[in-house]
């Protein structure tokens, strides 16, 4: 028997809905954890994750430390600099030494898309996708989906239109599965230098006016725009980019409804969000941020223990459920 | 798989059963100072709702409640893996220097109070941890005692001792069924 999502979560993709639903659910009490004095649960008492990071990351790298300490475990942190990836040493090699030292789980950043995947076949702890490449970034789907959830109630029949640069962004494409599995609408608007040629086969609507997915979605998810892609010739200008693409107050407040407003951080403010949307009433950016934690913790519980070996060892101990 | 049951309690004598308990914590705490009662996820949480309220009848005292989920507290994660959380934790209140009544549905091998305490720790220091339950059905596996007890049953190791509340089952009753393929 294997956990309820599997041995790793590599992505929304391979999940069904039932098993997204699952992770939401976990999360909700979850979230009480952080609201306590003692903010800490025994639950991963004794097991180490090694949080293996090849790439920067402040939020999701300590957002994924408080959950791991939240439930007791004991978590280890390995940058590329100043580690033996410097050195040359390949990634699974990095991985498998870290495995010597008899580790339960390795949440991994790679700059490569499939890196997270490479790494899940090659060794037997359990891995966790903390964003590879512009392929998916599991868990922040999941805090978007539950941000979204939390203020809706549903996501059955939602109108989410995800924002920016969506053809290198792996936000946008854990979203974009998480949100349809979940029986939302997908929306993406973005200049269409910044959407993959083969959006359609994505299943979502594409606006080229932001003043039209403002229209139509009941949420934006705002992708940050990466300064570098002026350089690489994206677009023209980032203060073109704001003119036409960015989203501004006065824009929010044509729409016929108030909109909720979703950032995976970290913001340009005045490129791809204004100040006044970004810190305004219908901002839930810093609920994000909150749901993370949250989120993680669920997901590294729901990955934990099940040993059916162990299990069928400590068999006649409880006879019943969750009660006796 | 055949199953029998047997109705050990029907809901009249659940009630009858509940107020009994409800006089026996008061008198245990010598009246209603300082008194909180903890309900456990999920079917303590009803039990202890219906104790306060015999509570409030006869002493006209609104008792604290609160409710412990005590999955993520449990020692066979490793064994049987995650479970699904069922409830959340609600303890408003502080319980430093309280006596804090751990209320539960059928006390058997012993595990989930020793959770319950250990939970209980990471929210303070009562000054006196109680255990009320609607029924103890033997089998401990660690030295825990209830201080309140609904009914005392016997099963076996095969059988399961159920609890029903209004609120979740339709109805109030406590039921044991055998299960032939049982262990």
């Amino acid at each position: 028997m294997s956990s309820a999502l599997g041995k790793d979560l590599l992505g929304l993709e391979p999940l069904t809905a039932a098993q997204i639903k699952l992770v939401l659910d976990t999360a909700g009490p979850f979230k009480e954890i952080s609201e306590r004095a003692i903010k800490k649960v025994p639950t991963l008492r004794g097991s180490t994750i090694v949080n293996l990071f090849f790439e920067a990351s402040t939020r999701t790298r300590i957002s994924f430390e408080f959950a791991e300490k939240r439930l007791s475990a004991d978590p280890v942190n390995v940058a590329s600099s100043g580690s033996s990836v410097q050195k040359g040493e390949t990634l699974v090699d990095t991985a498998r030494n870290l495995e010597a030292m008899r580790i339960d789980m390795v949440v991994i950043r790679h700059g490569a898309s499939g890196a997270a995947q490479f790494l899940a076949d090659r060794i037997e702890s359990k891995v966790v996708n903390a964003g590879d490449g512009t392929h998916e970034h599991p868990t922040q789907g999941l805090l978007d989906l539950l941000t979204l959830r939390d203020h809706f109630g549903r996501l059955d029949g939602l109108r989410v239109c995800i924002c920016g640069d969506v053809l290198h962004s792996r936000v946008a494409r854990s979203n974009i599965w998480g949100l349809r599995k979940m029986g939302a609408e997908v929306g993406v608007c973005g200049p269409r230098s910044l959407l993959p040629n083969a959006i359609d086969a994505f299943g979502v609507t594409v606006f080229d006016h932001i003043e039209d997915a403002i229209q139509w979605a009941d949420a934006l998810n705002v992708l940050r725009l990466q300064l570098e892609r002026m350089q690489a010739g994206y677009i023209p200008s980032l203060r073109e980019y704001n003119r036409v693409f960015g989203v501004s107050r006065e824009r929010l407040e044509r729409a016929p409804k108030d909109i909720l407003i979703l950032h995976p951080g970290p913001m340009n403010r005045g490129v791809e969000i204004d100040s006044d949307v970004a810190d305004g009433p219908h901002s839930v950016i810093l609920d994000q941020v909150t749901n993370g934690v949250a989120v993680r913790m669920a997901v590294l519980y729901l990955l934990a223990g099940g040993r059916p070996d162990l299990a069928e060892a400590a068999k006649g101990g409880e006879g019943r459920g969750v009660g006796a | 798989m055949a199953s029998t049951s047997d109705t050990v309690l029907d809901a009249r004598s659940v009630a009858r059963t509940l107020r009994r308990m409800a006089d026996e914590i008061v008198e245990l705490n010598e009246g209603t100072d300082n008194l909180i009662l903890v309900g456990i996820q999920r079917r303590g949480v009803q039990l202890a709702a219906r104790l306060a309220s015999g509570i409030q009848q006869r002493e006209n005292v609104e008792v604290p409640q609160g409710a412990l989920d005590i999955t993520l507290y449990r020692d066979d994660l490793q064994t049987v893996g995650p479970r699904p959380v069922v409830g959340p934790t609600h303890l408003p209140w502080s319980i430093d220097g309280k006596v804090v009544v751990i209320v539960d549905d059928v006390l058997y091998t012993g595990r989930t109070v020793r959770a319950a305490l250990d939970e209980l720790a990471d929210f303070g220091r009562p000054a006196r941890i109680a255990l009320a339950v609607l029924v103890d059905r033997g089998g401990r596996e660690l030295p825990i005692q209830p201080d309140v007890v609904g009914r005392t049953v016997e099963a076996q190791k095969g059988q399961r001792v159920d609890v029903l509340v209004e609120e979740l089952d339709g109805r109030d009753a406590v039921v044991i069924t055998a299960r032939e393929d049982g262990a």
